[in-house]
């Protein structure tokens, strides 16, 4: 059998020919006006988007911001629902807003399909996956996650104070992913690091930048040569098998992908967790209601997903044109708010509450149309035994310090610190 | 009552399967599939109208009869 020669030297030379793009002046700093200046990078917005959000809802429902280059801000259901849906006008080939924006050639594929994808790739791409992410599937996960919960909660063991983010949010979606890809579990602190480096410092210089998205390629390299070496019953085995249109992957297609199921998959459990523990630890009542009615939780689980959505994703306009009463000129980005949608008072009844037997909840956490989350079925798995384990073991929690909990900033959003005390 | 999910507009959310697992079921891709000829049986027309109700694409159609 011939070696599988796609994965050296000359690809990775390629790779980094690819990325000439366009690189906007980093603008930081305060805000001046929502409507005008926004930015999802301040600390304003991290600490509580929702009031700002719910006042350009009503005063200016698409902001713009001259940060990044240009971009928009919609905070309608209605329009996160029309621009998600319209990927004639909208492009997908860069989904998380920063000062650089990817050359249009690189569309349909994108730098890690199929999340960077657009049609008709894009269907093609994301076929490949389905069929690892079913409910089905992704319910052979369930007893390895929920032995894994309960390990974590054992060590807390003595503690009055645990970080309820970083000691226990963090570490399952970082396991859970690590299994399926088949990378080692103790690499897990690593790939905090790789989160970190592509979905925050979005305002790094560019070099920086550059240079941090490298050292998450070289680890996935590296483990795609252990892969061919030792192929195994995992993700990433599958993956470097994997055909399209009669040939196997593109080199950076597998890699891309590789890097896009483990960042994807992180922090936006590790936020959706993390959340929903925060909720219960202000809201007492709310918490002895999940803890006396644990059928209700699957309920539960959809109203903390759409009141606290972790993610909001990114599109590049494709041409000019007025839409929806605003001039978008080609290569504005679009922050594409979940979030924002999901608290839109002509979409839900009482949208800034947490109604937690909320019946009908259409809500747009896992994003809507073609892009939808392809991991939604693993994240609520992860998040309803997360939390079913917690409260079977930890039913009386309070938060010590409300002050002291720490919300991560970008598109991305949920608590990074909360000390919650246990006993 | 019958139900019937729009291929074209499911996504595979799942939120049909879910909430009413005797009514549909999901392909080997997690779309969503109508279990049976999607007659509803009588006492789940709660269920199919909660499922129609959450889905994110509303991609499931309500055919009653009268």
């Amino acid at each position: 059998m011939a070696a599988d020669d796609r994965f050296t030297e000359d690809f990775r030379n390629s790779r980094e020919e690819e990325v000439i793009g366009t690189i906007s002046e980093a603008v930081t700093g305060p805000v001046s006006d929502w409507t005008t200046d926004f930015s999802h990078l301040e600390p304003e917005w991290s600490a509580d988007p929702y009031p700002i959000q719910d006042d350009l809802r009503q005063r200016c429902p698409i902001a713009h911001t001259e940060r990044f280059g240009g971009a928009w801000l919609p905070t309608r259901y209605e329009d996160v629902a029309a621009i998600a849906y319209d990927t004639e006008r909208f492009s997908s080939r860069s989904i998380i807003l920063s000062n650089f924006r990817p050359p249009r050639e690189l569309a349909p594929i994108g730098g890690s399909p199929p999340i960077s994808s657009d049609p008709p790739f894009h269907h093609d791409a994301r076929k490949l996956l389905l069929p690892a992410f079913t409910k089905a599937e992704i319910a052979k996960q369930e007893p390895a996650t929920r032995a894994f919960c309960h390990s974590l909660i054992d060590t807390f063991q003595g503690q009055d104070v645990v970080d309820a983010a970083g000691d226990y949010a963090q570490h399952i979606p970082i396991r859970v992913i690590a299994d399926m890809l088949g990378f080692p579990p103790e690499d897990g602190p690593q790939f905090r690091v790789f989160v970190e480096d592509l979905l925050e410092g979005i305002n790094l210089p560019p070099e920086e930048r550059i240079e941090r998205v490298s050292r998450l390629f070289d680890y996935l390299v590296a483990q795609v040569h252990d892969h061919i070496d030792n192929p195994r019953e995992d993700l990433t085995t599958y993956l470097i098998n994997a055909e399209l249109y009669g040939q196997k992957l593109a080199p950076d297609h597998v890699v891309g992908t590789m890097a896009l199921l483990l960042i994807a998959g992180i922090d936006t459990t590790w936020s959706a967790i993390g959340a929903s523990l925060w909720h219960l630890a202000k809201n007492p009542e709310d918490r002895r209601r999940l803890v006396a009615e644990p059928g209700l939780l699957p309920t539960a689980i959809e109203e903390f997903l759409r009141a606290y959505a972790p993610v909001t994703m990114a599109r590049l306009v494709k041409e000019d044109m007025h839409w929806h009463g605003v001039d978008m000129k080609a290569d504005d980005w679009i922050l594409l708010s979940f979030p924002a949608a999901n608290r839109d008072p002509a979409q839900f009844d009482r949208a800034g509450e947490v109604v937690l037997d909320r019946e009908v909840n259409r809500h747009a956490a896992f994003g809507l149309g073609i892009h939808r989350c392809v991991g939604s079925h693993l994240a609520r798995m992860e998040l309803r035994v997360a939390l079913e384990v917690w409260l079977t073991r930890i039913p009386e929690f309070t938060l010590t310090d409300p002050a002291a909990v720490t919300w991560a900033a970008g598109q991305i959003r949920g608590p990074r610190a909360l000390p919650l005390r246990i006993r | 009552m019958k139900i019937q999910i729009g291929a074209e507009r499911c996504q595979g959310h799942g939120r049909c399967y879910d909430r009413a697992p005797g009514l549909f079921g999901a392909d080997d891709e997690g779309y969503g599939k109508v279990l049976g000829d999607g007659v509803v049986p009588p006492g789940k027309e709660r269920d199919a109208r909660l499922a129609a109700a959450n889905c994110p694409e509303r991609a499931i159609d309500l055919l009653e009869e009268d």
